[in-house]
């Protein structure tokens, strides 16, 4: 069995910790996402952050914009850092699937979460 | 004149540049000045995906800004130029670059520097250079976006 890896969510003000607040209330699953802001610092303190909150271990990041300071900051560090994967575009279905499925081996969980958070976008009617 | 922005935020391209102030301005190109990312290919790869493909991002070291500043301003295409310090644009300044006005954008905590609003912290020498620019006839003033109040660099002082 994989290492379980931890969730990091970083976004623009309080939406990772308002995120990871929607995904404990629908899982019951506690614990298991670590938000970050960018409010109030530049990239480095970002990236700072994101560092702390990831740990040793292996870590998915999950940004709020395909761009911008939580990106770059997460990008960056996943450069230097193996066990750290970045997956942009973060919404609720994403991380919902993300506290189930954290035994797989990173990669593998990087492309179930990419999917699910693919999937949830639709346009009903 | 075409360049109608020239900003001072540490975090370079993000929201409020390219969307907070990109579309109220019609911008159809980015002049990103910063030595280190001007030599980092997967930085700018990563500057460029926050981009709409429309608007052109050129990453520029200072020497190369100095040089094809007057192109720019030239152009009938609509730009910001961006740096992520207060220093790169008083070298611009020094060099000849005609900067009208300089909107202090966003300069996060380091050590040294002094909170002058919350998202501006400036180390005195910072805003000596500041105001050498503003004596010099740049007109420098505070604003996180086009919705909020300028503030005027005495202000700040």
């Amino acid at each position: 069995m994989s290492e379980t890896v931890r969730g990091v969510v970083a976004c623009h003000g309080r939406l990772a910790e308002a995120l990871i607040d929607a995904v404990e209330r629908i899982s019951g699953i506690k614990g298991a996402l670590v938000p970050v802001t960018n409010s109030e610092c530049d990239k480095g303190l970002i990236e700072q952050r994101i560092a702390t909150a990831a740990g040793a271990g292996p870590a998915m990041v999950f940004t709020d914009l395909p761009s911008g300071s939580c990106l770059i900051a997460a990008a960056t560090l996943a450069r230097r850092q193996n066990a750290i994967v970045v997956v942009t575009g973060v919404n609720l279905a994403m991380l919902i699937d993300f506290v189930f499925h954290r035994e797989l081996p990173l990669a593998e969980v990087a492309a179930h979460v990419a999917a699910s958070g693919h999937k949830a976008i639709q346009v009903p009617g | 004149m075409s360049l109608l922005l020239f900003r001072v935020d540490d975090r370079l391209i993000h929201g409020q540049v390219v969307i907070g102030w990109g579309r109220p301005l019609g911008i159809d190109f980015i002049v990103l000045v910063d030595d280190a990312v001007r030599e980092s290919s997967w930085e700018q790869d990563i500057y460029r995906m926050g981009v709409p493909p429309e608007i052109e991002v050129i990453f520029a070291n200072r020497e190369e800004a100095a040089r094809d500043f007057a192109q720019w301003s030239g152009s009938s295409r609509r730009g910001i130029l961006l740096s992520g310090s207060v220093d790169t644009m008083a070298a611009l300044s020094e060099a000849g670059v005609a900067i009208p006005r300089l909107n202090l954008g966003g300069v996060h905590h380091n050590p040294g520097r002094v909170e002058r609003l919350p998202y501006l912290y400036l180390t005195d020498e910072e805003l000596r250079l500041l105001e050498k620019m503003e004596r010099s006839g740049v007109e420098v003033t505070a604003q996180d976006l086009p919705t909020a109040t300028p503030m005027a660099l005495k202000a700040l002082v």
